[in-house]
């Protein structure tokens, strides 16, 4: 196992202040505080290789956790294991075979050429100069990026900007790649070449990656498996499908309508999502889909009908938000 | 070693590449160096006008406290301010993180990371004045060596005070006035030691050894006996690093980094 985390808490203390003006005078002399469970007792593995999803609502821990992987943060109890390391001893050969991609802080010098930052990390990587000129031209090629690597970094684009904190962080060819939320504001197509990236990454260099993200798509396209978090505690270790698909009991109809229909002639089809004068949006649940699908072709003036599960991402953001699936999906 | 040496030429080649970007600068800084070099020599005659002078201070030696004053502060704008001020915003916004992920010792990377050449004119002044006073004062050179060491030491307790203060912002996050506070209390170098009443005397060598810090190499450079002076300053310099160091430790323990 190239990464593991065995019973992983971390507990902040945080100040704790009621809003106004005179709480605020009252906060000042005289600090309250509370504990805040960010992790609480989160195992799992990763082999080498694999691409693995960190999903959780906002707040559920993954950050935390993705810190105490790579040692900036001491957990609070458990332990953790990157590449045969405890990562908050932070070895320089754990150092150098990690990395971090955090899609909301930058690292690149703002008034320069990343060229220039990429420099600074061949030489405190200790890495050759000729390799590390290979490895941006290789990089930069991968991300369709080579023409903005003398530009200075403040004139870039948040999109341009992100590919090149990923070539920054990927220099030293690391063995682990953490990524969080490395997607984040991009546009669609930023989006799609990033996670190209990261899967060709990953094929060639056999890099073990794992990945947060709030877009669905980067997940559903380059993960098999995932990890979810609930309020700092695991609540599902395994494949995403699985996940999905014993979670989802209902299907969604949609009916396409050759005249409008009343109200009253939907009673007994199932949940309506959406009732507008030429589509119908059903939610059915699977054991009774045979006997709703007569009953509507009957009843309704259909022109045309599609039965599919619901997206991918309505049902992942009720499950993050309920923490609900560990039993189903075992069972 | 060539690893340090290239990384420092890596970091503060970039620091001089991205503050070049702003050149005028340079014109600013060099005036107002030699605007406060005028203004601070003029108050030091001050003190020596009708014959008054420091117990054991004529106005040449003052002079070389001066002057290493200005030296140490133009050291300061160079390395101390522009990296520890740095600190703090690391950890106000979280970037500490990218240090902290790098395959080298922390503390020297944010103590070296940047680097501003507009402290560079105070240096040169700086030395001019001590320079000069040196002449004046036909100072043996034989004393150079160990005023040299002095200085060093010197600007080593300097660091480890600066330093162990931007440590404490992983607790306080934003100390950016403590510093302040420091570069305040530094002024107290300006004059030798001996032009303070006893009760300052005592704060400005224990508490804050300030004054200490111009004060001492200045005697070993005149030839003053200050062997013991000296001695205490190697202790304390020690003492002062391996406290920035300690204390650098025990405060990233408490990092928790800026959330996203």
């Amino acid at each position: 196992m190239i990464v593991e985390a065995d019973g992983l808490c971390k507990t902040f203390r945080v100040a704790d202040k009621a809003p106004g003006f005179a709480a605020t005078v009252r906060h000042l002399v005289r600090r309250r505080t509370k504990d805040v469970h960010a992790v609480r007792d989160v195992s799992f593995a990763l082999e080498a290789g694999e691409v693995v999803g960190f999903l959780g609502e906002n707040g559920a821990g993954k950050t935390t956790t993705l810190k105490m992987l790579t040692g900036l943060v001491k957990p609070s109890a458990g332990r953790a294991t990157v590449v045969g390391h405890t990562p908050f001893a932070r070895r320089r050969d754990f150092l150098s075979a990690i990395t971090l991609v955090m899609g909301n802080k930058q690292q690149l010098v703002w008034d320069l050429p990343a060229g220039d930052s990429f420099r600074i990390h061949a030489a405190v990587y200790r890495l050759d100069d000729r390799d590390v000129q290979r490895r941006v031209t290789e990089l930069s090629e991968m991300l369709d990026i080579t023409d903005k690597l003398t530009t200075p970094v403040r004139k870039l684009s948040l999109g341009e900007r992100m590919k090149l904190e990923l070539v920054a962080s990927l220099l030293h060819q690391p063995k682990v790649l953490f990524l969080d939320e490395p997607t984040l504001g991009l546009d669609v197509n930023a989006q799609q070449t990033i996670r190209a990236f990261i899967r060709d990454y990953n094929a060639q260099h056999g890099a073990t990656v794992l990945l947060t993200s709030h877009y669905m798509a980067d997940i559903t396209a380059l993960t098999e498996r995932v990890v979810v978090l609930h309020q700092g505690g695991l609540v599902y270790d395994g494949s995403l499908s699985s996940l999905v698909s014993s979670f989802v009991t209902t299907r969604q109809v949609v009916i396409k309508l050759r005249t409008p229909v009343d109200g009253a002639d939907l009673a007994g089809l199932g949940a309506v999502d959406f009732h507008g004068p030429a589509e119908l949006k059903l939610r059915v649940e699977r054991d009774a889909l045979q006997p709703t699908l007569a009953q509507i072709l009957e009843r309704l003036p259909v022109v045309d009908l599609t039965v599919t599960a619901p997206p991918v991402e309505d049902t992942i953001g009720h499950i993050l938000k309920t923490g609900q699936s560990s039993k189903r999906v075992d069972a | 070693m060539r690893d340090l040496l290239r990384i420092l030429s890596r970091f503060w080649r970039a620091s001089l590449a991205a503050e070049l970007e702003y050149r005028v600068n340079f014109v600013f800084s060099t005036l107002n160096a030699a605007l406060g070099l005028v203004l601070g020599l003029f108050a030091l005659s001050l003190f020596f006008q009708n014959g008054h002078a420091f117990d054991g201070w004529s106005f040449d030696a003052s002079l070389v406290v001066y002057g290493l004053f200005t030296t140490f502060s133009g050291i300061s704008s160079v390395l101390f301010v522009p990296n520890l001020s740095r600190v703090v915003e690391h950890v106000d916004k979280g970037t500490m993180d990218f240090v902290l992920l790098k395959p080298v010792d922390s503390q020297l990377f944010v103590s070296t990371r940047n680097f501003s050449p507009w402290g560079l004119p105070d240096i040169a002044l700086g030395l001019g004045v001590i320079g000069y006073a040196a002449r004046r004062l036909d100072v043996d050179p034989g004393h150079v060596p160990a005023a040299l060491l002095a200085a060093l030491l010197s600007l080593i307790i300097l660091y480890s005070l600066w330093f162990a203060l931007a440590s404490t912002s992983i607790w306080f996050v934003k100390v950016y006035n403590a510093t302040e506070v420091l570069r305040g209390l530094l002024d107290a170098g300006r004059l030798p030691i001996a032009a303070y009443p006893a009760g300052y005397r005592v704060f400005f060598t224990y508490v804050v050894p300030v004054a200490f810090l111009t004060s001492v190499p200045a005697d070993v450079l005149r030839g003053a006996d200050a062997t013991s002076w000296l001695a205490i300053e190697v202790v304390v310099a020690v003492l002062a690093f391996g406290l920035s160091r300690a204390f650098w430790r025990l405060s990233l323990r408490s990092y928790t980094s800026a959330s996203s």
